[in-house]
């Protein structure tokens, strides 16, 4: 029996042991919020503080109790007979638990949430495997696959897809990476990326472009973060610059969300640097702006105060400080405004000279 | 004719015109005639008003046709008014005469609750018995009433019987009391009473002679050793002074009491407002009394006496200074039999004391030895100022008696089928120099309507108030108490909503109407506080038990949904923990118990 199988077993006996004492069982998550979350510098990502919720089996509870407990003897199942299920399928399987079946999807993925918090493993470990597609890469890297029948090796060349690009899979440990390339670009926008494919950026910059379309799924970062360990390559992020860029998709990128603590150790890149854009290049490049939404304001003042990843960054709380101050915020794409390839004739080139200029 | 005015009056623009052109009393009389061509005559300019601005004063004319048309109709009808005469001061002095009293009342009947045959019917008998338990209580007998109400041999006429076991009336009182106009005891005290100015029965007398033509007849014995006396009585509405139509004695074999019979115009009817709810209400604020009562149907009801406890008797008292106005003073001040104004002060008054006369005397700066009489004539302004710049003693309060919460909540109970009752007793209070104390009760719950507002009872000194329940000072206290506070529904400005039934008893020495018809309370400020104050600790408690009673209700819904959940948690850790199907049998059994131990 797996590991896994273990750990939901022994979980259901100690709920068993207490209602058969006569006393209400209690299940104890880790707290999913910044406020539950360090950060380690050494370690590189945010970290799990301690602090627990304990569910007690209540009036109030006794819904939730339950769904989680049939959500767990799912789990089980699934890891016993090596299925998969993604969270949407899981939400149908409840459909036959009447009354305590889900009645939207939001519900049973945070239950599912809360029992990977449990247990801390990756939802993939307990079969659950995400809707979302990972991220596209292009440029020098060669993927080793298997062939999903023979498990024969399989090489994709990344060169060689044309205007298109690789798709990262869902689950990534299985990949083996050769690559002569000299770092890792992360981009925001499926946009930028498409420009720099097109102009074959990787080719001039001898490097291995990423797109992640908004904030990077996990199997992106986790695939991101072999390339960076296995191949010992250097990551940039090139972003939007606006608190979302900054903190929803690069800082998830580098140290790993509060909401999934327990698996940050994992889907994190703590090498990552940030390139741009920052709030210095928006003056240096005269570049349009867009004032910062009520949101936008809201995230960075949180940021500020709450991130423990901003906390311990004094260029960050500098350049988060800079951006309230101007009020603006600036896309990637914003270079267009002085010639559509600016970004690869100048913008990139000058970035990479200054290496400075990058932000932690 | 005055309907017929108003309609008129708010036809628009084109009958004002009129109203400039024409006296009066002409345009009155032809208004009614001439509605159909003002009207004509309004739309004919309303067309030509479309047509262009310049068109204007057109219209104007053709308004005015109408109108001159219209007083030409007047004039044909009327010959010879067309100039009116002005009179002189002899012809004036030749229509300046006395008017009656009752001839008085005869014209706004409705000033005393005779508005229409529906509402006489009610003030009839409310009149009847508001005497008879004030009599009764007066001389500490346990009030037995007796209400009838037979069809006549005309149609739209009813006889209304009211019948006591009280002490009954001396024979040479009877014409005074039933047939003379504002002729009673209760007038010239301060005492608490339900009746206070002396009109009502003989008022309702007066009614039933005037849409009937038949006499009010009056049956009265004081002792078992002496004859019953038998009247029919008339007023005569001119001098407001009683005609004897029969005057003999007769057999009744009660051991005394009196019976009022009055056969007057009348409509009958249930519901709100009826004659039934005045009598259930009486019921409930008095629950000493016993009710009869008879339909016209013959359907016989009977308000059982729950308390044979009378009402606590009440002590007259003096005038308060504060209450006094300058005329009463004045008045006071030429009738009184003290020779010093010192005396008159502390020997006419409450809480007037020697020390505090004096003071009274220095502000208003006479002497305190001044004969009254002069006093009236010269200073009175004076010293009425001087009163009330003069800190005195509140009036004192045992001349209250107040139903007590005891016997609101006998009497609710009674007459009403709910889950929760409450009641509360103020301490006395003074509103312009006049002792007062409010009571309230709650009913809740029970078979009470859930829909709708909440049910009011008003009573002023025991007398449920049925009608003009908006202008009441009670309903003012109520529509600005927060019911929502006390866990009820309440709409911006209206009543509370809910399975209620709220009452408000007033108890005062002088309970400040504001019509003769003693309908609503007027709006002192005092009074409208300590009725809030008493509503407010009412709904206290009504809010513990309404909140006690939710609380329970969702624990009960609570239980149900325990039971929905608790399998699935069974089911999950037989899965899991590979388990027999007894094995999660007890499971289910033992958490249940686990989550029911803990909701309590």
């Amino acid at each position: 029996m797996s590991k896994v199988a273990n750990q939901i077993k022994q979980t259901a006996t100690l709920v068993r042991s207490r209602i058969q004492r006569r006393s209400k069982p209690t299940l104890s998550f880790p707290l999913r919020s910044l406020s539950n979350v360090k950060y380690h510098p050494k370690k590189g990502f945010l970290e799990l503080k301690g602090k627990k919720k304990i569910r007690t089996l209540t009036v109030a509870t006794v819904k939730t109790f339950a769904q989680t407990l049939r959500m767990m003897s799912q789990a089980k199942t699934l890891v016993e007979d090596d299925e998969i299920m993604t969270k949407r399928e899981a939400y149908y399987v409840s459909k036959n638990w009447d009354d305590a079946r889900f009645d939207e999807q939001p519900e049973s993925d945070t239950v599912i949430d809360d029992i990977e918090a449990l247990f801390e493993v990756n939802r993939e470990q307990l079969g659950f495997i995400p809707e979302e597609k990972g991220g596209e890469i292009a440029g020098k890297l060669i993927v080793i696959d298997r062939e999903s029948d023979g498990g024969r090796p399989l090489r994709i060349d990344c060169t060689k897809f044309g205007s298109g690009a690789y798709s990262i899979p869902i689950s990534v440990e299985h990949l083996k990476f050769e690559t002569k390339a000299r770092f890792v670009l992360a981009i925001e926008t499926a946009g930028m990326f498409q420009r720099l494919v097109k102009h074959s950026y990787w080719r001039k910059a001898n490097c291995i472009l990423v797109s992640m379309g908004g904030v990077p799924t996990r199997a992106c970062r986790r695939f991101i973060r072999r390339l960076a360990d296995e191949l010992k390559l250097p990551v940039y992020a090139f972003v939007d610059c606006d608190p979302y860029g900054m903190f929803n998709i690069y800082r998830t990128l580098k140290v790993g969300s509060g909401n999934a603590a327990h698996i940050n150790r994992y889907f994190c890149v703590p090498n990552a640097r940030f390139l741009g854009v920052t709030p210095q290049d928006i003056i240096n490049y005269k570049l349009p702006t867009h004032p910062l939404k009520e949101v936008d304001v809201k995230r960075a003042r949180d940021a500020l105060k709450n991130d423990p990843f901003v906390q311990h960054y004094k260029p960050w709380q500098d350049a988060i400080r800079q951006l309230l101050d101007m009020g603006v915020r600036a896309e990637q794409q914003a270079f267009a405004v002085h010639d559509l390839n600016y970004v690869i004739e100048h913008y990139l080139p000058e970035k990479f000279a200054a290496p400075k200029t990058f932000l932690p | 004719m005055s309907g017929v005015r108003h309609v008129v009056m708010s036809r628009g623009p084109a009958p004002t015109y009129n109203e400039g052109t024409e006296p009066m009393g002409k345009a009155r009389k032809t208004r009614a005639k001439s509605k159909s061509k003002t009207k004509a005559a309004k739309k004919a300019g309303k067309k030509k008003r479309r047509t262009s601005k310049k068109a204007k004063p057109k219209t104007k004319k053709a308004g005015s046709k109408a109108s001159k048309k219209a007083a030409k109709e007047v004039v044909e009808e009327t010959p010879g008014k067309e100039q009116p005469r002005h009179s002189t001061a002899e012809d004036m002095a030749l229509r300046q005469r006395e008017i009656s009293v009752a001839e008085f009342f005869t014209k706004n009947r409705h000033l005393l609750g005779f508005d229409n045959p529906r509402k006489a019917l009610l003030t009839t008998i409310k009149e009847g018995v508001d005497n008879s338990l004030d009599a009764c209580e007066e001389a500490g007998i346990l009030p037995e009433v007796r209400v009838i109400i037979a069809h006549s041999k005309e149609e739209d006429r009813f006889r209304v019987t009211i019948e006591d076991n009280g002490p009954g009336i001396l024979e040479k009182q009877i014409p005074l009391i039933f047939a003379k106009l504002l002729y009673g005891s209760k007038f010239h005290r301060l005492k608490m009473s339900r009746g206070q100015q002396g009109i009502g029965i003989s008022a309702a007398g007066m009614y039933g002679q005037l849409t009937t033509g038949k006499p009010i007849s009056i049956t009265s014995k004081i002792s078992r050793n002496k004859p019953a006396h038998y009247y029919e009585l008339e007023i005569d509405t001119k001098k407001n002074e009683p005609r004897i139509i029969l005057d003999e004695t007769v057999e009744w074999p009660v051991q005394r009491g009196t019976k009022v019979e009055i056969e007057l115009e009348a409509k009958f009817q249930k519901g709100r407002q009826s004659v039934e709810e005045y009598i259930e209400q009486t019921a409930i604020a008095n629950p000493h009394v016993s009710l009869q009562f008879v339909t016209p149907d013959g359907e016989k009801k009977k308000y059982k006496r729950v308390s044979d406890q009378l009402p606590f008797q009440t002590r007259e008292i003096k005038p308060h200074p504060y209450g006094v106005e300058l005329g009463v003073l004045i008045k006071m001040l030429h009738d009184t039999q003290a020779r010093t104004l010192q005396s008159f002060l502390h020997s006419d008054f409450s809480r007037v004391s020697s020390r505090v006369a004096r003071m009274v005397c220095e502000k208003a700066n006479v002497s305190e030895r001044s004969r009254p009489s002069r006093i009236a004539r010269q200073e009175a302004d004076n010293l009425f100022k001087a009163i009330n710049q003069t800190k005195i003693m509140n009036p004192s309060t045992d001349c209250l008696s107040p139903i007590g919460e005891e016997l609101i909540l006998a009497g609710l109970k009674k007459q009403i089928k709910a889950d929760f009752f409450t009641a509360v007793t103020r301490p006395p209070a003074v509103y312009r120099g006049n002792p007062f104390q409010i009571e309230a009760g709650l009913a809740y719950g029970g078979s009470l309507p859930v829909e709708g507002l909440a049910h009011v009872l008003r009573y002023a000194n025991r007398v449920p108030l049925l009608y003009q329940q908006s202008a009441c000072a009670i309903t003012r206290s109520l529509l600005s108490t927060a019911w929502r506070n006390y866990a009820l529904q309440q709409s911006a400005g209206a009543l509370p909503s809910g399975p209620l039934v709220i009452m408000v008893h007033m108890a005062s020495v002088w309970v400040p109407f504001t019509s003769e018809s003693k309908e609503a309370i007027a709006h002192y400020p005092e009074i409208i506080k300590e009725v809030r104050l008493a509503l407010q600790e009412c709904g206290r408690k009504l809010a513990k038990f309404v909140r006690r009673r939710r609380k329970a209700a969702e624990s009960e819904r609570k239980k149900a949904y325990i039971q929905h959940y608790i399998p699935h948690i069974a089911i999950a850790l037989r899965e899991m923990l590979e388990l027999s199907v007894r094995q999660e049998k007890t499971m289910v059994r033992q958490l249940t118990d686990v989550l029911e131990r803990s909701r309590s």
